[in-house]
């Protein structure tokens, strides 16, 4: 399989879109929200404009003004909540604007919840008739209008008489464009979304109290906020465990993470290292991180990093890991060294599962720098690309023994560095190896 | 039809019991089933009468290959079957033999509030070494059950049975009766399933979506997916891999036996005992006619296949007969496994066991984007857009042309999996949301995950009709709305995004004797059965206003939504949680306070 290093960067790249505000990524619709008695109305208009808006973008027409307030409550009717089946059309007046209205539905129909309005032609309603000319029947909010219908939840719309209703001042909107089949049949717009009477008491629960005594009940509700929190835990991951075969000495590597914490703030800690056989350890260090989750699939970052070979450096990190749309494990920080260096690190991750328990996993890393650190042999901008894939067998989900290849490339400056170390700045390991983690 | 004729109730025994011998008086393990001392015997025993003991103490467990730490009542799995009968008092007698606290909730009697059994909700729980009581009248009759409601307990073995018998004539009539409690058996400790479900997503799922698999799944499909980064099998979070489904405490391989006389009125009541597992109930060859859900009698349905979510019981009565013997399948709901037993007209009488059926996979409805499988049901309509609730429509058309539609939504970059100004302002957007069901239908008219599809009948809450009108008549005097929220990679759940931690001082509250619509809006991808303590409420499934059906637990199907009206007239403090153990365990949990009639607090 090619190892595609550019869809790794694109999905990057869109997990960072994550990070923008949900409000941000959406449009056109009001929040679903309770409305106060007193705004009621105001509202309803408010979220018919916008209901108006997208029927227009939709291609119905919906008439300028249609939202204007009704001089009666019942103006901001829902029809789509009403339950139809159980209106009577037939007991209406005669005045009542719906001569024109064809009806085929079958209200003896045992089975109410499935009818069908399919047959119900809004469409041939007469036009100019201000009983219906405005009503949106998408979009009004009769239900939730609490105070201004007080009688609303005995209403019996069986008799309801549409021809009284005075729906609006402004003239007709076409309904023919309106679906109806699709209604949610159930009355509930007939109850108000209220929250709880005062006669429902406020505060912490404590009936128990009385009967068992604030004490026992205080540890047992602490003990059951407890157990239903989701606990902490600690997690050890062996990513990479593996010995590297390559031109010259074979080396080895290992890549580490793990943490203590609960589902929201956790203790993360990882290390990485790798050298050749032989030779002193090329490479090693360890971090200590304060790990926030922040959204559902990512987590921030921020602790310190040691390098343990080399010149002593201490960084300060910051970061984000967690998991790209497209199921990329993601994981990128930038450091700063106590001698000011700034650097950074992106590595991403993907399991492909080629049967329940056979994995192939394309993996790939970038080092970038702001600046040459010739006594680390880095090189300013992008300093370094290893790229990888591992195929590893799942004997249990927590252990699964791997082969696989990997290829680093140092580039720009630091393949000069690299050169005039005696180094190859291109570096082709053959990998066997463990990953676990309990 | 009220008239019952030589009722009589027989426990199912292992291995071919005498047709006339009653459960109790010559129980299934005294016949040496097991053969690991120590372990807790399979099955049930019987307890009844105005006192009755309950000993709760450590065991172990086997069955099949697997064998582990388990807890046993009166030393089986599951614990007794407690017969009660209405209209008398019953002393029940908790006695904790364990080193930790335990409890007993009565799942679905109507006692008083301290006497439920939740631990720092009704009562303070069963400290090591001592008894608790609970004595209150029978004020009911039907099926139920009892489980530990302290910590993991549950998983261990810590349920069992509850058949209340009427004080006057059963309206089911049958000629013989046995119980089936469904449950799990896992050697990992209930802890130790909590954790891997927290460390590994998937971790149980063998049934993933692979380069080689079989699915039904587009290369467009499958990128989707990956781009939600979930995952079409996550149909149950425990599988085969961990569990072995039992009956009765009886693995598949435990030969469970169910014996009738052919033309016989067979009354089976199924129990959903397990701690996290959904089961599809059929008897190939043999049609079921519900009569009770929930312990409460509902008007006759015949199907063929139903789904019984975790503690949801279901009365059936069947009349086995053109066959010598019939297979009863309990198939887990992601498919991974199946309980056994078998109706036999003689011991030993056996029917062919039929092979898992493929696994099903969700669907755009269970995405909370409306319902894409039109068709199957009748009321496919219905279930396609709900216009209602201010601005769930989400960029939806009306529906006029759906199929059109969503395949144009799905293109839509990012699909809005998570548009958070869907959700009401009290619901808190975090990272322990993952989902905003974009357009939650009422899903009441769907017969469970992987059920919409079979080729024959099933039953689904739209079928469901109280037997006797119930006398409550008043149009509710509000509606409140719930939302089931959570983060599956996380493997974090809650009410409204908010862990029961983050609202143990902020009980939903009732007054006394208020009636409410509550609508529970689904925003994830799980189904999750939603129990109510203390209280029947009522389905609003478009039955008439009196035959709504009583239930004290609902299933939410993924992305979807469902009502209840609730008449609160059972004063105090409740649990209300999703029974799905584990989600419970990681937050989807809150108390209910119902005032009292005085107007004081609870």
């Amino acid at each position: 399989m090619k190892i595609r290093i550019a869809s790794l960067l694109a999905s990057l790249a869109v997990g960072s879109v994550l990070a923008s505000p949900a409000a941000a990524q959406h449009a056109g619709h009001s929040p679903a929200e309770p409305q106060q008695s007193a705004e009621a109305q105001t509202d309803a208009k408010s979220k018919c404009e916008q209901e108006a808006g997208r029927h227009r973008a939709m291609g119905h027409p919906v008439a300028e003004g249609a939202c204007e307030p009704a001089a009666q409550p019942e103006a901001a009717m829902d029809h789509s909540r009403m339950d139809h089946m159980t209106m009577d059309h037939g007991s209406m007046t005669a005045q009542d604007g719906h001569s024109g209205m064809t009806m085929p539905m079958d209200a003896a129909r045992p089975e109410a919840l499935s009818g069908s309005h399919e047959g119900m032609n809004h469409g041939s309603m007469p036009q100019g008739n201000p009983a219906e000319g405005a009503m949106d029947h998408s979009k009004m909010n009769h239900g939730e209008m609490r105070q201004a219908e007080a009688g609303s939840s005995s209403m019996d719309h069986g008799q309801m008489d549409h021809g009284q209703m005075n729906q609006g001042q402004t003239p007709s909107q076409d309904m023919q464009g309106m679906d109806h089949s699709a209604m949610q049949m159930g009355s509930d717009d007939d109850i108000p979304l209220l929250p709880p009477p005062p006669e429902a008491g406020s505060g912490p629960a404590r009936a128990a109290v009385a009967i068992w005594g604030e004490e026992a009940m205080n540890e047992a509700r602490r003990e059951l906020v407890r157990e239903t929190d989701g606990g902490m835990r600690f997690w050890f991951q062996g990513d990479r465990l593996e010995y590297r075969a390559r031109e010259g000495k074979d080396g080895y590597l290992w890549d580490i993470q793990g943490y203590y914490g609960g589902d929201i703030d956790k203790f993360w800690f990882k290390s990485e290292g790798e050298g050749s056989f032989g030779e002193p350890i090329e490479g090693a260090e360890v971090q200590a991180l304060w790990s926030r989750a922040i959204a559902p699939f990512f987590d921030f970052q921020a602790g310190v990093r040691q390098d343990l070979t080399g010149p002593e450096r201490t960084h300060a990190v910051i970061g984000i890991q967690g998991i790209a749309p497209y199921q990329f494990e993601v994981d990128a920080a930038a450091f700063v060294s106590t001698k000011g260096d700034v650097t950074a690190r992106i590595e991403g991750e993907l399991d492909q599962r080629i049967t329940q328990r056979l994995i192939l996993q394309p993996r790939a890393e970038l080092a970038l720098s702001a600046q040459d650190i010739p006594e680390l042999g880095i090189g300013a901008g992008l300093d370094r690309i290893e790229a990888g894939l591992r195929l590893r067998y799942e004997f249990a989900r927590e252990f699964a023994p791997y082969v696989g290849v990997s290829q680093e490339w140092r580039i720009g400056d630091s393949a000069d560095f690299a050169r005039a170390a005696g180094e190859d700045p291109s570096v082709t390991n053959y990998v066997v190896g463990v990953r676990f983690w309990f | 039809m009220i008239a019952v004729n030589r009722r009589k109730f027989l426990g199912a025994g292992a291995g071919g019991m005498g047709l006339l011998s009653f459960a109790g008086a010559m129980p299934a393990w005294a016949r040496g089933a097991d053969i690991l001392a120590g372990n807790a015997r399979k099955g049930l025993d019987e307890v009844s009468g105005p006192n009755i003991d309950l000993t709760v103490a450590r065991s172990a467990f086997a069955t099949g290959n697997r064998r582990g730490g388990a807890i046993a009542v009166n030393g089986t799995i599951p614990g007794p079957l407690l017969r009660l009968q209405e209209g008398t008092t019953v002393r029940l007698n908790v006695h904790n033999q364990l080193e930790e606290d335990t409890s007993i909730h009565w799942h679905g009697l109507l006692v008083p509030f301290q006497l439920d059994g939740v631990p720092g909700v009704s009562f303070p729980g069963v400290k090591p070494g001592e008894t608790f009581t609970a004595e209150f009248p029978v004020r009911q009759s039907g099926t139920y059950w009892w489980h530990s409601h302290s910590g993991l307990q549950e998983q261990a073995g810590h349920y069992g049975a509850i058949v209340v018998d009427p004080a006057g004539p059963d309206p089911v009539q049958a000629d013989r009766e046995y119980i089936v409690v469904l449950s799990e058996f896992s050697e990992m400790s209930p802890h130790t399933i909590f954790d891997k479900l927290k460390k590994g997503e998937g971790y149980f799922n063998y049934n993933q979506n692979t380069w080689t698999d079989d699915y039904p799944l587009s290369g467009e499909d499958r990128r989707m997916w990956a781009r939600m980064r979930m995952m079409p099998t996550d149909i149950l979070d425990v599988s085969s891999a961990a569990y072995t489904y039992l009956l009765n405490g009886h693995g598949p391989l435990d030969n469970l036996e169910y014996l009738f006389r052919p033309g016989e009125r067979v009354r089976l009541r199924f129990i959903n005992a397990g701690a996290m597992t959904f089961f599809n109930i059929r008897i190939p060859g043999l049609p079921m006619t519900i009569v009770q859900a929930d312990g409460q009698n509902v008007e006759p349905v015949e199907v063929d296949e139903f789904q019984i979510g975790v503690a949801e019981t279901y009365d059936v009565v069947v009349t086995p007969g053109a066959q010598q013997a019939y297979t009863l399948v309990a198939e887990s709901m992601d498919r991974s496994g199946m309980g056994i037993a078998t109706l036999a007209s003689a011991p030993g009488a056996r029917a062919a066991i039929p092979p898992l059926r493929d696994p099903p996979l969700l669907t755009m409805a269970d995405m909370g984007m409306s319902d894409m499988d039109h068709g199957s049901s009748g009321d496919a309509g219905m279930s396609g857009m709900d216009h209602g609730s201010g601005g769930d429509m989400a960029g939806m058309d009306h529906g006029s042309s759906g199929q059109a539609e969503m395949a144009g939504m799905a293109g839509m970059s990012g699909m809005q999996m998570r548009d958070t100004s869907l959700l009401p302002p009290d619901v808190k957007v975090g990272p322990g949301l993952d989902m905003v069901s974009m357009n939650p239908v009422d899903r009441m008219g769907d017969p469970g995950i992987g059920l919409a599809d079979v080729p024959h009948r099933t039953l689904d809450y739209r079928k469901l009709r109280a037997f006797t009108p119930h006398r409550e008549g008043r149009t509710p005097s509000r509606r409140m709305e719930i939302h089931l929220t959570g983060n599956m990679e996380r493997y974090m759940w809650s009410f409204d995004g908010k862990k029961f931690s983050a609202v143990s001082d902020e009980p939903i509250r009732f007054a006394y004797n208020e009636r409410v619509r509550v609508k529970l809006v689904n925003d994830t991808m799980m189904a999750h059965p939603i129990h109510l303590h203390g209280h029947f409420f009522e389905l609003v499934n478009g039955a008439p206003a009196d035959r709504q059906p009583l239930k004290h637990t609902v299933i939410l199907q993924p992305g979807g939504s469902a009502q209840f009206d609730l008449t609160a007239d059972e004063p105090g403090d409740w649990a209300f949680h999703c029974h799905l153990l584990y989600h419970m365990h990681a937050g989807m949990f809150q108390i209910v306070t119902v005032a009292n009639p005085d107007g004081s607090e609870a």
